[in-house]
């Protein structure tokens, strides 16, 4: 194993991206403010440096035009890493994501395919309002021929991109912002923390990756299983802490593909089950998780599965905490489970 | 107190209540139709740049018109790009098998072998000289309407009419709706139903083989409708800033289905004006002067090839058939506007200029007709061999849930085996 040190998340994202571009000459990164300023959370910082502007260049501010570029570069046989800035913007390129790159492959029966990896910083919890907080991925999980990948601390970040990057289908990869310096667990009024003394803050240099489609048990329980990913394992954990409740976090990593039997086994395990997330409730991916643990888990639940998640609101700036999907509105849904 | 005006501070009491202005088109069904608004310029009468000039050169190219081929069939002037009749010859001949293959599948869906067809017909001068001025390994990012570039490439029609039938044989396994071919070793990229998707994708294209330093470059084409989409405006922001090595093109055959070119704008500027106002050279062209698309596209292949940048083309042509088979042209155009089009039928101009030559005659063009008919009708009914739409002859069932992803992740194994079990149960007999 390679030597590790503790990282941030976003030196992590972009240790990840040094190597991709050091391994594979068709490696390709652009975006807005990517190249020469590194990118507005850093993401990108020396990498244009490194290996020149042929390789890291910024783009005009047109996310259809920065996806259609890259799956034009696809088509040629480059491996395109584009940045949307915020998640809150992707959908100018919904049309080419899910008309173009996500059914490539699939209509072409392999004579092209798009091995894309799109990158966007997502989710709230910074007072970032309407358009710099969403959190989209349910709108692409519904999408087929497209993977969507959710890391939630550094390791998992440079692992799940590396993985990402070699991947040969379009991964929409999407990076919780709130987490770029440090765990969140939703207790906005305790000072911030930093990764540094964080046991997945240790990054190993070099390559290695993170699997596709892997789930990961974060904590070990028997009375209620929790399903979640990004910034909300952290909220997870602290409700977990503050409750006393014995429940087995998972952070799903990937949406798509899903780590179904991971899923399973825990909540055939303890019967119970909270899907957590930041995005809006109806039509989320929490339904998605909602139902397949009602048709595989059905006769070992002994509670109806519980979701605990953003208002079916716009994100709204001054009641930020009142929407963020906190450690306290977690914590309630699991005694409320445990009850039932 | 206000410092600007307020609700109550400016009467406009004075002055003409706004009206929205909603297009027109000139004529309707029934309508006489008169041209004679239509400049058609002289032939030979403008001059040709060198490749290498300022985007802001070509402004005068993208108002007016490129025409080679006059009124007496002679190729005149300095865009005359002088090709050999053996290649005019092969040209003609790639035209004529184009307009044999639309005609034959246009009937081939009226008899229910397939769903769905659309014609180029009138329009085959654009893909035809496409096809001839660039490289084979020039890549093409086409719309639906440049089937004239597979076959001039040599593109077996069976494999075309294979994936007309989405039979046994169809290279795309019946997924994608008639027409939408894919052919990587022909340069023609995956035809999409989504408009215009593919006009910023051949900039990507074409950015990643000058990121390598290699010589290919790309070409894509729109309808003038379809420039109305954002993915136009896209592609040529993209092509200016990187400089680009690709050949952008507007195909203005004056209608979008049912709406005129006048919804795209065209009542205001030519489609190759809005060239210039990217830093983009921009040419405009006679498309139905095969000449003169040739040339443009062989000033716009060199331009990119030596990197001084992406050209757009405007095609000036008409759409001389309906949109698909599933329209009606009479409903919303005269039916005179085709006899009428001032600018004629592609293949009887280049026809003209060959005989003019001494280098084709009316028997030569009734035998080529004859012959293109011929490898169309074979075409087809070694096709049928592999079934038709509808005839239960079609790729193994499963092969539906194939190529979503590279590999088959669980959820559609599960799917796939449900699908499968719903066939079996309906079909006891059924194999795949």
């Amino acid at each position: 194993m390679n030597a590790t040190r503790s990282l941030s998340m976003i030196q992590a994202i972009n240790e990840a991206l040094d190597v991709a571009l050091e391994r594979d000459r068709m490696v390709t990164i652009f975006g807005q403010d990517v190249g020469y300023f590194g990118g507005v959370f850093r993401a990108t910082e020396g990498l244009q440096k490194r290996h020149g502007s042929h390789r890291v260049f910024d783009a005009p501010i047109s996310e259809a035009g920065i996806v259609a570029v890259a799956v034009g570069m696809g088509a040629f046989g480059k491996r395109p890493v584009v940045e949307i800035q915020f998640a809150d913007y992707i959908y100018p390129a919904a049309d080419q994501i899910i008309s173009e790159a996500a059914r490539m492959r699939y209509r072409t029966c392999g004579e092209w395919w798009s091995p894309i990896t799109v990158r966007s910083p997502y989710g709230g919890g910074i007072y970032g309002g309407q358009t710099h907080s969403q959190s989209p991925e349910g709108i692409f999980t519904h999408v087929a021929g497209l993977k969507t990948v959710i890391p939630s601390n550094p390791h998992d970040a440079k692992g799940l991109l590396l993985a990402a990057i070699e991947d040969d289908d379009p991964v929409l990869f999407f990076e919780p912002k709130r987490l770029y310096h440090g765990p969140f667990d939703g207790h906005h009024e305790r000072p911030v923390q930093s990764w540094s003394d964080h046991p997945d803050a240790e990054v190993p240099q070099g390559h290695y990756t993170t699997p596709l489609g892997k789930a990961r048990i974060v904590r070990e329980g028997d009375e209620v299983t929790v399903l979640a990913y990004g910034t909300m394992v952290h909220v997870a954990l602290a409700a977990v802490q503050e409750t006393g409740i014995d429940a087995e976090i998972i952070d799903l990593r990937t949406l798509i593909p899903l780590d179904l039997d991971t899923i399973r086994q825990s909540a055939s395990k303890t019967g119970r089950c909270v899907v957590v997330h930041e995005a809006t409730r109806t039509c989320g991916f929490g339904a998605e998780l909602a139902a397949l643990v009602q048709k595989h888990c059905f006769f070992d639940l002994e509670a109806p599965v519980e979701r605990v998640t953003g208002w079916d609101t716009p994100y709204p700036h001054a009641f930020e905490w009142e929407y963020f999907p906190g450690p306290a509105r977690v914590g309630q849904a699991l005694r409320q489970i445990i009850e039932v | 107190m206000a410092l600007g005006p307020t609700r109550a501070g400016k009467s406009r009491g004075n002055l003409p209540p706004l009206d929205l202005y909603v297009p027109e088109p000139k004529f309707r069904p029934g309508d006489p139709v008169d041209y004679t608004h239509l400049e058609i310029p002289t032939a030979g009468k403008l001059a040709r740049p060198d490749e290498g000039c300022a985007a802001s050169e070509t402004w005068p190219l993208t108002l007016d018109l490129i025409r080679v081929l006059d009124e007496n069939d002679a190729a005149v002037g300095a865009w005359n790009p002088n090709l050999d009749p053996e290649t005019m010859r092969r040209m003609l001949a790639s035209m004529a098998l184009t307009r044999a293959f639309d005609d034959r599948m246009y009937r081939g869906q009226r008899q229910g072998k397939t769903s769905f067809y659309m014609k180029s017909t009138g329009e085959e001068a654009v893909s035809i000289a496409c096809a001839h001025a660039l490289a084979f390994d020039d890549m093409v990012f086409p719309s639906y309407r440049q089937q004239g570039i597979l076959i001039a490439r040599g593109y077996p029609l069976v494999e075309m009419v294979n994936q007309i039938y989405s039979n046994r044989a169809d290279p795309l396994k019946g997924r994608q709706l008639p027409i939408m071919y894919s052919a990587k070793d022909y340069g023609f990229f995956s035809i999409s139903g989504n408009l215009a998707t593919q006009f910023p994708q051949a900039v990507g294209w074409a950015m990643a083989s000058a990121i390598k330093g290699d010589t290919r470059i790309a070409t894509s084409f729109v309808g003038e409708g379809s420039s109305a989409e954002g993915d136009f405006h896209a592609a040529m922001t993209f092509a200016a800033v990187y400089n680009a090595p690709v050949v952008l093109n507007v195909v203005n055959n004056q209608w979008a289905i049912s709406s005129f070119s006048g919804f795209a704008g065209a009542e205001r500027t030519t489609f190759a004006a809005r060239a210039t106002g990217y830093g983009i050279a921009g040419l405009r062209v006679d498309g139905n002067d095969i000449l003169a698309v040739y040339a443009a596209m062989e000033w716009a292949a060199n331009r990119a090839r030596s990197n001084q940048g992406p050209t757009l083309i405007e095609h000036f042509t008409y759409r001389a058939e309906g949109h698909s088979t599933s329209d009606d042209p009479t409903a919303y155009r005269s039916a005179h506007e085709r006899e009428e089009w001032p600018l004629g039928d592609p293949i009887m101009r280049l026809k003209k200029h060959l005989i003019a030559l001494g280098e084709w005659s009316e028997e030569q063009h009734v035998e080529m007709d004859r012959d293109a008919a011929e490898q169309v009708k074979a075409a087809t009914k070694e096709a049928e061999k592999n079934g038709i739409l509808g005839h239960g002859m079609h790729h193994p069932f499963h092969t539906m849930f194939e190529d979503v992803f590279e590999e088959l992740p669980w959820h559609l194994e599960e799917q796939a085996e449900q699908a499968i079990r719903e066939r079996q149960s309906k079909f006891p007999d059924w194999k795949d």
